[in-house]
């Protein structure tokens, strides 16, 4: 009776936490397999061999000394908001509304920049601009998180509805000061003053950004792993029930860990509007708010892992952006590439949670038990 | 004031129609227990490939007389399937198969989904080789607008309920089997049990894995026939790129907006439509500003609806159960 069961050929077990070289190996090799697909694509669609293709990624990069500082601008931008989420995902707050708090952030900090350039001097003037849009950030990410507390409202579907809330408000305010009238856009603000602007510290305009981030990058590591606010954020991410019966007041622990975030990402919309772009728009936050989930889901939450993550995302999409002006493709080339790398390290995840056995290793178990 | 609904209702209609298929769709998905954040990408993708579709046969054609209609229709809706089809099925093999994190897999799958869109829409418009950022498909388009008969000779009733193309009918009567199907047949239940509580459905004899796939696969199809329908029919055969726009997180808005049930679905996504298309009607006079805040409405419609319906926290209104995680049989 017992050799008619049918014995499925595949048997699936989860697997006890691997080292870490093996599960990056994992994702490594994920990696590389998507490169060659990617490779592959290229090639169909552009008839290039794939070596040229890769030697145009990586001169997008780092040909020129300028484009290496673009690169390393875009690398901490989308590090900054990565960074901004990673408290909120440590919670499993499913916190998708980064580019509605950037876009508060960088709304604060414009408004900030218009309205009092004639009150305030400069100096006096860029703590305030810190100051409003970290409260802006902070305000747009703890309004879905004081509903989550309180009654238990989805903040997935929350937080993404808030971000195109947040995008129509930036479009009224950009027509309310629309410069020249009925030009629709904003155009670079106080560019004769450069007040309000931050400081470009040896002449370089993104170096402030990158030494900014680099010290959240370290700060947020120190915050999640060796504080007790970064301890029960885990404990509730982990069980809200466990999280309550040693005593953590989890809904104190949301509201305060959104705040964070939102205040990250308000942070970080400020860094593009004063930093760098000098101008507001709908679309400056280039979806980094959605990137910014893949980037810190890829690394798993691990701040120092996420340079290496956002590095990469950030040097294929260049690299992409490049191929497509180079062989006259459209620009969403690049987000094709970019699509099929994650889908390949989202399924390599697997791998790294579960074992495979086959049928026969199966059989040689139930000879065991015989 | 007669003379403004019948206006007005009809534009509501078509705008709404792309957000019904979504939202059946993404109800449907969502009734398994997967999340389907992808669904923005899929309505692009499944656009995309019927565009693609019509594009070939039109090209094909020796003469513009050897058109048909009907082939020109079958065609399409066969690309838009399969199309979104393979999108489903791709969200199935990584968060059923592999269980990857469905939130995650979504939102790469949106990335990939609009990119892949935008490229092909690109790329064939170059291959169209006129100057202009669009492609015109109005052969194919005329046979998917062909309003029912005796739409015109009916006065006010046939613009207002006779005036459309077909898929605009399809999307109601998918809904309501939809909703039949969910609530009156044991289909839905077991669906609904996957959805609320896998292992529970697991014990009871149920196969998890082919509900989840068969549920995600169905809906993504039918999403991908709301980005046909946008396509053809509402932008009259014009792909350009990026024109869909954010129609598909709004269909996903629409499912908590009905609470996850289909056959609300229908005057809900009329209503989205008309919000939708409100600040073209409001008159604000000069003020060209106002506007942009009446487009919020939808969203924070939306948002009103998700905190009412969890402050009352009543069993049947919530999001089923199991949503958003991964089964597997032997964690328990």
């Amino acid at each position: 009776m017992a050799n008619k069961l049918k014995e499925p050929l595949i048997h699936i077990s989860r697997r006890s936490v691997l080292p870490w070289y093996q599960s990056w190996g994992i994702r490594a090799g994920a990696v590389i397999l998507s490169l060659g697909v990617c490779a592959l694509v290229t090639m169909l669609t552009t008839g290039e061999n794939p070596f040229s293709v890769f030697g145009a990624i990586y001169d997008a990069s780092f040909s020129t000394q300028r484009r290496t500082w673009v690169l390393f601008q875009n690398i901490a931008m989308l590090l900054s908001v990565s960074l901004a989420v990673v408290p909120a995902f440590r919670m499993r707050f499913w916190n998708l509304g980064g580019e509605g708090q950037m876009l508060a952030g960088g709304l604060a900090s414009t408004a900030c920049m218009i309205c009092l350039r004639d009150v305030l001097p400069n100096a006096v003037l860029i703590p305030v601009i810190v100051v409003c849009s970290i409260a802006a950030g902070a305000i747009w990410g703890m309004i879905p998180a004081l509903f989550k507390a309180k009654w238990g409202t989805n903040e997935t579907l929350f937080t993404l509805m808030m971000n195109y809330i947040a995008i129509q408000l930036v479009s009224f305010f950009i027509i309310v000061w629309e410069m020249p009238k009925g030009a629709g856009q904003i155009g670079i603000i106080n560019q004769n003053t450069e007040i309000g602007w931050l400081p470009a510290i040896g002449g370089q305009k993104y170096l402030l950004n990158i030494i900014v981030v680099a010290v959240l990058t370290a700060a947020m590591y120190v915050y999640m792993n060796y504080s007790k606010q970064g301890y029960e954020i885990s404990v509730v991410g982990e069980s809200v029930r466990t999280a309550r019966y040693v005593g953590i007041k989890v809904e104190r622990v949301i509201v305060r860990t959104m705040i964070i975030s939102g205040a990250l990402c308000g942070l970080t919309g400020m860094l593009l509007v004063s930093g760098t772009d000098h101008t507001l728009t709908t679309t400056i936050t280039g979806g980094r708010g959605f990137t910014a989930v893949l980037v810190a889901w890829m690394a798993k939450f691990n701040p120092v892992w996420m340079i290496l993550t956002s590095f990469l995302l950030v040097f294929l999409d260049k690299g992409a952006g490049d191929i497509t002006t180079k062989f006259g493709l459209n620009r969403s080339f690049s987000d094709i590439l970019t699509g099929i790398i994650l889908f390949f390290i989202i399924g390599s995840e697997f791998f790294i949670n579960y074992r495979i056995s086959f049928r026969h290793s199966a059989k040689k178990g139930e000879t065991d038990h015989v | 004031m007669f003379d403004f609904l019948l206006t007005f209702i009809p534009r509501a209609i078509v705008q709404g129609i792309p957000l019904l298929y979504g939202s059946t769709g993404e109800t449907l998905t969502e009734k398994s227990g997967n999340l389907n954040l992808g669904i923005p990408g899929i309505m692009y993708v499944g656009a995309i490939s019927g565009v693609i579709g019509s594009f070939f046969y039109e090209s094909s054609l020796p003469s513009p007389e050897a058109f048909s209609g009907f082939l020109a229709v079958l065609i399409t809706l066969c690309a838009t399937l399969l199309g979104s089809l393979l999108m489903g099925l791709l969200y199935c093999f990584l968060t059923v198969t592999l269980r990857a994190n469905q939130n995650v897999t979504g939102l790469a799958m949106t990335t990939f989904g609009v990119g892949f869109g935008n490229f092909f829409g690109g790329s064939l418009i170059k291959l169209s080789g006129n100057n202009m950022p669009y492609l015109a498909l109005t052969n194919t388009s005329m046979a998917f607008r062909a309003p029912m008969p005796g739409a015109n000779t009916t006065g006010w009733f046939g613009s207002l309920f006779l005036s459309y193309g077909f898929l605009a009918y399809l999307a109601v009567i998918l809904s309501l089997i939809a909703a039949f199907v969910l609530k009156k047949t044991r289909i839905g239940l077991h669906l609904r049990a996957v959805g609320e509580n896998p292992a529970t459905a697991d014990a009871a004899g149920i196969n998890v894995a082919r509900y989840k796939y068969a549920a995600t696969c169905i809906g993504s199809m039918i999403a991908g026939l709301g980005g046909l329908y946008y396509v053809m029919d509402y932008a009259s055969g014009i792909w350009s790129n990026n024109a869909f726009g954010d129609r598909g997180w709004l269909a996903i808005a629409l499912v908590i907006f009905t609470i996850w049930r289909p056959n609300l679905g229908i005057l809900s996504s009329f209503l989205f439509g008309g919000l939708y298309i409100l600040h073209m009607y409001i008159p604000t006079g000069m003020d060209l500003t106002v506007k942009e805040l009446y487009k919020m409405a939808p969203y924070v419609v939306t948002i009103i609806v998700l905190i009412i319906s969890s402050i009352r926290n009543r069993r049947e209104n919530q999001p089923p159960a199991s949503l958003g995680l991964s089964y597997f049989r032997e964690e328990r």
